[in-house]
Order: structure tokens, then C-alpha cells, then sequence
């Protein structure tokens, strides 16, 4: 019984964090453009095709096919900003809210006509694959455990970024006073350049996470729509809150698929958010505006 | 040549023309202000030269070369820090890491590690709260960073607009000195925009009035306090009517 709930927790937390990778991904490219990215699940079936193609196809190592991966998604990203997102700067939000969503729409077809990748369900080796950790009665997976162990390294990663470079601290000060950063001689070009190649890579990560779970299909990035509560729950906003969001979501989606009749799986991360944001509106890290005048 | 000309510049916001065509002229290491009632296109000058705002007409020179049109990062880097109005510090960042964005396009250590020493001397406050949150400081130690801020990129010249905005008149003063030695030790040179007519024309030397985005005068600031339409209009000091009565619509002469 104990072993059991212990094993549905731990899915639940392995799951989580590719909740929260994607809701980071959501969450960066808001604080910083103010615009909502639902393409980001799409930088996810990118990623795990690219991964896919590299490992069976090229018989490359999973380290190296990950390293090329989070490079391709991070050129990805810029080039998007670059050449599709700055053109709308100035126009209304939802004009640019809308036009991610067709490009997810555009990713997702796309990958379906390159040859090689279509509309079929693949999967790939990882290092981690078929291995077990065993503890007495309790079986845990090596696949789950990496994708929990690569998280907090990413989210190390980060926050160093974001607390002690200069880049970082200028990406956070743009966030907070656009007009203050360009008195300052910081381009809000190469930041909002920069954060969708983070964003991006942040996706491609997650896809490869991702693919020894659900697999890699066009459709995968669905999983944006599970990811979008998380972030909503952390406080839309908060970079730990879309981390603690994503966890909560995968926990409960892991332990009401095995104790509650089936269908509950798929909405209680749903009741969850609602109950959380009667609760407290902004979310569990979200801070009320404040506005001095 | 003076430091900075700026010659027939007209600027818009939006659909509405906020500065008309206006020229004037800042020596180096000198305090200009220029002073004007809410919605006279001050900040818009500011934000001009600064190339937050584009002007449609004129010229901006700056050490001999055109900055009108640059970005602003270019100009920040030839010399030229904006205060803006409001203080706008990063709220979410501490006082170190604002200082440190004040900076964001030095790379010589060295000379940015003697920078910051030489405004903590100034502003002591900072030093002491450099761990703190901006947004949870007062708006006097808010105004103090925000102007230690633009020092740190060690400016030929600092923008300053509405520095006593919303300060108790005792921070307004300790501010006022500040500058006034930043100005003395440093050699800086400050263009200042104030509604504070009092307190900029005894800092400054040289003051423009900017009414309806037009400059009605430009003088020494010694002579403008002398003006009977600065002391009437600027400066509240009402002189006895010859009938002993306030005159109530009286004209500004300069219209």
C-alpha cells in the first residue's frame, strides 16, 4: 500500500516537472513580452522529433542528441522572435496571443509533412531506459528519477542565470520596467531575442523528458494544455510558482488515476486550480500588482 | 562649442505635436534648467534627447556629433544618462542590482568598482541598504537611486526630470545639494527639468521657460528671478498692484 503510494507520487513528480518546464516556458515569455505563448507545447514535439531523428536515425548518444537538440530549439526560438514576433511589437496583445496560436497549429502540421517524422508514434532509447532502482518492495524507475534529477539541475541553471549574470538581472529589470531598461542602454531587442531562445530550448527539453512517457507524436504537445493551469496556479508570473504548480498538477493527475474512477485523472488538476484560485486569486506565488503613485 | 545643441526640434505623442520647434543650448559642465507648468513638453525634451522619442523636425548635437535618431544605448554609451521622471527604479531588483544595471553597458571593472564607491559616498543610504528591495524603499531613497543609477554609467551629461517630484521640501533640499556637488566634483554636466521653479533657478545657471512646447525665455537664472512674469507666474511672489488689488487676469508679457 505505502510502496504503491510512494510509486504513484514519484510518477506524479517525474510528471510534474515537464508540467512545470513547459509552464516555465509560458511563464518566461510572458513576464518579459506580456504575451502568451501557445506554441510552446509545439517547441516540445519539435524537440522530441529532432531528438528521435538524431538517436535512431543518426545512432547518435543521448547526451549529445540532447545538446544538439536544446542548441536547435534555442535558434528556433530566436529566429521566430526575430523574424515572425517583432514584426507585431506594438500591436494589440491578443493579435500576437493569436498568432501563436497558429503557429502551434503550423508547427504541428508541419512536422507531419517532413518526411520521416508524419503522423506515426515513435520512441527512442534513453541511457535510462528499463533500468530500475530496487528498495525492498519499492521499484523505482531510472526514467522518472532522471527526469526529476534534470529539472533541478535546469532549474539551478536558471536561477544562477537569472540572479547573477548580467544579462540575466537585465532580463528581470525589463520585465519589471521596460522603459527604466532602455534608459539604461539595455536593448529590449536582445532580451525578448533571448527569452524565446530560452523559452524554446526550455520546450525542447521537455519534449525529450517527455518522449519515454507518452511517446513522440504530433499531438504531443497537447500536454501545453496541462501545462497552462500549472503556470496559472503558481501565479502567472512566478518562475518557482510554474515549478510548484507543475508538481501539484502531476501528483494530483498521478494519484487520481489510480484511486478514483476513471475520467477523474483528467479534470482534477482542473478542480485543483479552480479550488486554488478561489482561495487565492493570484495564485500561489503571485504577487498582487502594486502600483505607487 | 557647447555640449549639446539641440536646434528646431518639433516632436509628436501620438497626434499631438508636444514639442513646436525648439532650440537651445547646454555648455559643458554647466546646470541648465528648463522650467514649465504640467503638459509643457518638458519630459517630451528629455525623452527626445535621449531617443525614447523621435523628433520629426531639428537637429540634437552632441560633442560635435548628430544623436537625433540614434537608439538610446547609443546614446547612453556617448555620454548621455536620463533620470525619469517618477524615479523608476526596478522595484524587484535590489539596490545593488539596480546600481549594477546603472551600468549594464560598462565593462571595465576597475572603473565601475571606483564608481560605485564614489556613490555610495554620496548617497550613504544606498550603501547601507544595498541588499534591499528598491520598491520597499522610500521615495526620497527611491530618487536617490535612481539618480546613483545613472551615475554608474559614468555620464558626461545627466538628464534630470522632476527630481523633487512628490519629496518633503527638506529631501528636496539634501537632493538639490547633491547635484550640486555632483556637478562641482565631477564636472558632470546637468540639464534639469523642474516644476520646482524655486529650487532649479537657485541650482542652475542658465534657465529656459518652456510654455505649450515653445520657449518663451532663456536666460541667466539670476535675471529670470528677477522677472516680474517668473517672480508672479513661477515663483507665487505677488507684487502690490499699483490700486493695491490683485489683479487676477493679468497677461504673461511674453505671449
Amino acid at each position: 500500500m505505502l510502496v504503491e503510494i510512494l510509486q504513484t507520487v514519484l510518477s506524479g513528480i517525474s510528471i510534474g516537472c515537464i508540467y512545470g518546464l513547459v509552464a516555465l516556458g509560458f511563464v518566461l515569455i510572458f513576464k518579459a513580452t506580456e504575451v502568451i505563448n501557445f506554441a510552446q507545447g509545439e517547441m516540445m514535439v519539435i524537440g522530441a522529433f529532432i531528438a528521435y531523428s538524431l538517436i535512431t536515425m543518426l545512432n547518435l548518444d543521448y547526451w549529445l542528441a540532447l545538446l544538439i537538440t536544446i542548441l536547435a530549439l534555442g535558434l528556433f526560438g530566436m529566429l521566430l522572435e526575430r523574424f515572425v514576433l517583432r514584426s507585431l511589437i506594438g500591436e494589440p496583445v491578443f493579435a500576437i496571443v493569436m498568432l501563436t496560436i497558429g503557429l502551434g497549429y503550423a508547427i504541428r502540421s508541419g512536422v507531419s509533412m517532413v518526411p520521416g517524422w508524419g503522423t506515426d508514434t515513435y520512441g527512442f532509447h534513453t541511457p535510462f531506459t528499463d533500468k530500475n532502482l530496487h528498495y525492498g518492495d519499492l521499484v523505482i524507475s531510472w526514467e522518472q528519477v532522471s527526469v526529476i534529477l534534470m529539472t533541478l539541475v535546469l532549474i539551478i541553471v536558471l536561477f544562477c542565470f537569472f540572479r547573477y549574470t548580467r544579462m540575466g538581472i537585465a532580463m528581470r529589470a525589463t520585465s519589471q520596467n521596460q522603459l527604466a531598461a532602455v534608459y539604461m542602454g539595455i536593448s529590449v531587442n536582445r532580451v525578448f531575442s533571448l527569452t524565446w531562445t530560452i523559452s524554446a530550448a526550455l520546450g525542447g527539453i521537455a519534449g525529450i523528458l517527455l518522449a519515454p512517457f507518452t511517446f513522440v507524436h504530433m499531438n504531443m504537445g497537447f500536454i501545453g494544455l496541462k501545462a497552462f493551469p500549472a503556470a496559472v496556479l503558481g501565479g502567472f508570473g512566478s518562475i518557482p510558482g510554474a515549478m510548484v504548480g507543475g508538481v501539484i498538477i502531476g501528483v494530483t493527475e498521478s494519484l487520481s488515476g489510480v484511486y478514483l474512477p476513471e475520467g477523474w485523472k483528467d479534470i482534477a488538476a482542473y478542480i485543483i486550480l479552480i479550488l486554488v484560485l478561489m482561495l487565492r486569486p493570484e495564485g500561489l506565488f503571485g504577487i498582487q500588482e502594486k502600483k505607487k503613485v | 562649442m557647447p555640449q549639446l545643441e539641440v536646434k528646431n526640434i518639433e516632436t509628436y505623442y501620438g497626434p499631438i505635436m508636444a514639442i513646436k520647434g525648439i532650440s537651445f543650448e547646454v555648455e559643458e559642465s554647466s546646470i541648465v534648467t528648463i522650467l514649465g507648468a504640467n503638459g509643457a513638453g518638458k519630459t517630451s525634451v528629455l525623452k527626445t534627447i535621449s531617443g525614447v522619442m523621435e523628433p520629426e523636425k531639428g537637429t540634437i548635437e552632441f560633442m560635435g556629433k548628430r544623436i537625433d535618431h540614434l537608439d538610446p544605448d547609443k546614446i547612453v554609451r556617448m555620454g548621455i544618462s536620463h533620470v525619469p521622471e517618477g524615479r523608476e527604479v526596478f522595484h524587484d531588483l535590489t539596490v545593488k542590482e539596480n546600481l549594477a544595471m546603472g551600468a549594464f553597458l560598462r565593462r571595465d571593472k576597475d572603473g565601475m568598482a571606483r564608481d560605485l564607491e564614489t556613490v555610495h559616498a554620496y548617497f550613504p543610504v544606498l550603501e547601507a541598504r544595498r541588499g534591499q528591495l528598491a520598491g520597499n524603499m522610500s521615495g526620497g531613497e527611491q530618487q536617490m537611486l535612481a539618480i546613483a543609477r545613472a551615475l554608474m554609467a559614468r555620464p558626461k551629461m545627466l538628464l534630470l526630470d522632476e527630481p523633487s517630484l512628490g519629496l518633503s521640501p527638506v529631501l528636496v533640499k539634501e537632493i538639490y545639494d547633491i547635484i550640486k556637488r555632483i556637478n562641482e566634483e565631477q564636472k558632470t554636466t546637468i540639464l534639469l527639468v523642474e516644476q520646482n521653479a524655486w529650487m532649479a533657478l537657485s541650482t542652475a545657471q542658465f534657465g529656459y521657460i518652456l510654455e505649450l512646447g515653445r520657449i518663451v525665455m532663456a536666460d541667466p537664472c539670476d535675471e529670470l528671478m528677477e522677472n516680474e512674469d517668473v517672480r508672479e507666474f513661477y515663483l507665487g511672489i505677488k507684487e502690490e498692484s499699483v490700486r493695491g488689488s490683485k489683479r487676477w487676469k493679468r497677461k504673461k508679457r511674453w505671449r
